[in-house]
């Protein structure tokens, strides 16, 4: 079991850097350069681990980097990866939905704290511009949640992905809530239009202003595991999940892919913006989806 | 106290007696370049272009980053004005080690054009341990990209970085700056704020 968990965090973090990495590297040629080489997210995460030295301001501090890594490994942990191999599926039969919600949020509480600690203006900026953003993001996504629950009548990943075997996949069955959920990811993802907690020209990257050596290391270690778990969220509930690694990795960079072609053409929303867009035109979309599936089943 | 230091010394013994582990970590150290650009004279006109398309910095791993806690290198690009110079030193104070400097056109090499006035610093290694000076009035972004290659080429080597120094020399340093600063430098180094003992980094 606990090698199982090892496993999958070793996967989820090599993954997670690789597509960052291939993003930073897709954003470099869509702006006409060649731009790094798709590793450079490893090379940027181990430098920073092997910094001499890390500004710290206490233990809260020293937390709250830890709480986001701890809210990043349990989600990893509850997300089943593949369809019907036992191979890591450590302890997603215990999980289901709701735990995995409640799990999300840990991180970004986890974070507030730690700034907070920091003291730094900025900083304090940018969490609450993260937490006002959170309100909209989250709104569209759990309804398209509590559609996916009413439709299978379950709220158990695993037999959600069964289901998909037998009556098609959820993105052609259910297309309005996979829109809404994806509007949502764009912003869970902080890609452009929804970036403005780090924005780096205004509050200097925002809640990661004081976050230096190996606490900026662990932030961007965990942020590649959630990404990943997230993908592999998405994957599971809307498209059927997958049989292999290959096809894990196919379906999860799809995925990964069209939400950077999507940030990458809009321009940064402020957050009035961002939160009145968001609860109006993707909480409409996923309450059509609602309706449709209570009214017609 | 008169210390016998010089700011251009470095220790090229150290070159070839790395472990293996030190020679990795090195390699990844000199892939990955975070830098606080900080525009002081002239020359912060040539370093936005050094990340745009055309010259594209981060081919080689450099990148700008928005705050000096999280940054390796610091350009300081040009003249120093005293004024300046205050926070040029706190900046530099709050980068975490190993971190580099590099000095930007022949201003921060001797004082260039600004030899003569009343309130520009001539020498910048005599206030903080400089890595890397590229010449020039002022030097083209190709100039600065082939700073950063040496930079990274002597990471790799292992070389002995300024910051180590600094970290040394710290009389010698505040010595310096006090003369310009006059005695009430704040911080007068950085660590003592919170109240860590001296020669230690945050
Ligand atoms: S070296 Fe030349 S271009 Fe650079 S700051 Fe001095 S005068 Fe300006």
């Amino acid at each position: 079991m606990i090698l199982q968990i090892l496993e999958l965090i070793v996967i989820a973090y090599v993954v997670g850097f690789i597509y960052f990495g291939t993003y930073r590297n897709i954003t470099a040629r869509i702006q006409g350069r060649y731009g790094p080489t798709i590793y450079q997210s490893f090379f940027d995460s181990i430098k920073l681990f092997s910094k001499k030295s890390s500004a710290s301001f206490g233990w809260m501090f020293y937390l709250g980097p830890i709480i986001m890594a701890t809210g990043a490994v349990m989600t990893l942990m509850f997300i089943p990866l593949f369809n019907d191999s036992d191979f890591l599926r450590s302890v997603t039969v215990q999980g289901n939905l709701f735990l995995l919600l409640y799990l999300m949020v840990l991180g970004p509480l986890g974070n507030a704290l730690a700034v907070g600690t920091g003291g730094n203006p900025f900083g304090v900026m940018g969490v609450t511009r993260g937490l006002s953003r959170l309100f909209g993001l989250e709104l569209p996504f759990y309804i398209a949640i509590v559609g996916l629950i009413i439709a299978s009548n379950s709220a158990d990943i695993v037999h959600i992905m069964d289901l998909q075997k037998i009556n098609g996949l959820n993105i052609w069955n259910h297309p309005f809530l996979f829109i809404a959920a994806m509007i949502s990811m764009v912003g869970f993802f902080g890609e452009s239009p929804f970036d403005i907690p780090g924005a780096p020209q205004e509050v200097y990257s925002g809640p990661r202003t004081e976050f230096s050596g190996k606490f900026l290391a662990l932030l961007m270690s965990q942020g590649s595991l959630f990404a990943f778990a997230k993908l592999v969220l998405v994957t599971d509930l809307f498209l059927g999940g997958a049989d292999s690694l290959g096809m894990l990795l196919l379906k999860t960079f799809a995925i990964f892919i069209t939400l950077i072609f999507i940030g990458i053409v809009y321009g940064r929303y402020k957050v009035s913006q961002a939160v009145d867009f968001l609860m109006k035109i993707p909480t409409l979309i996923g309450l059509i989806g609602l309706v449709r599936i209570i009214w017609f089943g | 106290m008169e210390i016998g230091f010089h700011g251009h010394e470095f220790d090229k013994a150290e070159r070839n007696t790395q472990t293996l582990i030190e020679k990795t970590i090195n390699w990844f150290r000199s892939k990955s370049i975070f830098v606080v650009a900080y525009g002081t004279g002239c020359g912060a006109i040539e370093m936005p272009p050094t990340f745009t398309s055309r010259y594209d910095a981060e081919r080689g791993g450099v990148v700008g980053v928005a705050t000096p806690r999280q940054a390796d290198v610091i350009i300081v690009s040009g003249y120093l004005a005293y004024k300046t110079l205050r926070r040029v030193i706190r900046t530099y104070e709050q980068m975490q080690s190993p971190k580099y400097v590099i000095g930007l056109g022949s201003c921060a090499i001797n004082g260039g054009m600004y030899w003569d006035s009343y309130n520009t610093i001539k020498k910048l290694d005599d206030y903080i341990p400089v890595d890397m000076l590229v010449n020039g009035c002022m030097p083209r972004p190709e100039a600065l990209l082939e700073g950063f290659a040496k930079l990274q080429e002597r990471i790799r080597n292992g070389e002995q970085g300024g910051w180590e120094k600094y970290e040394k020399n710290l009389e010698f340093y505040k010595k310096n700056q006090k003369k310009v600063l006059g005695e009430n430098i704040d911080p007068s180094y950085e660590a003592d704020w919170y109240m860590l003992k001296q020669g230690a980094t945050l």
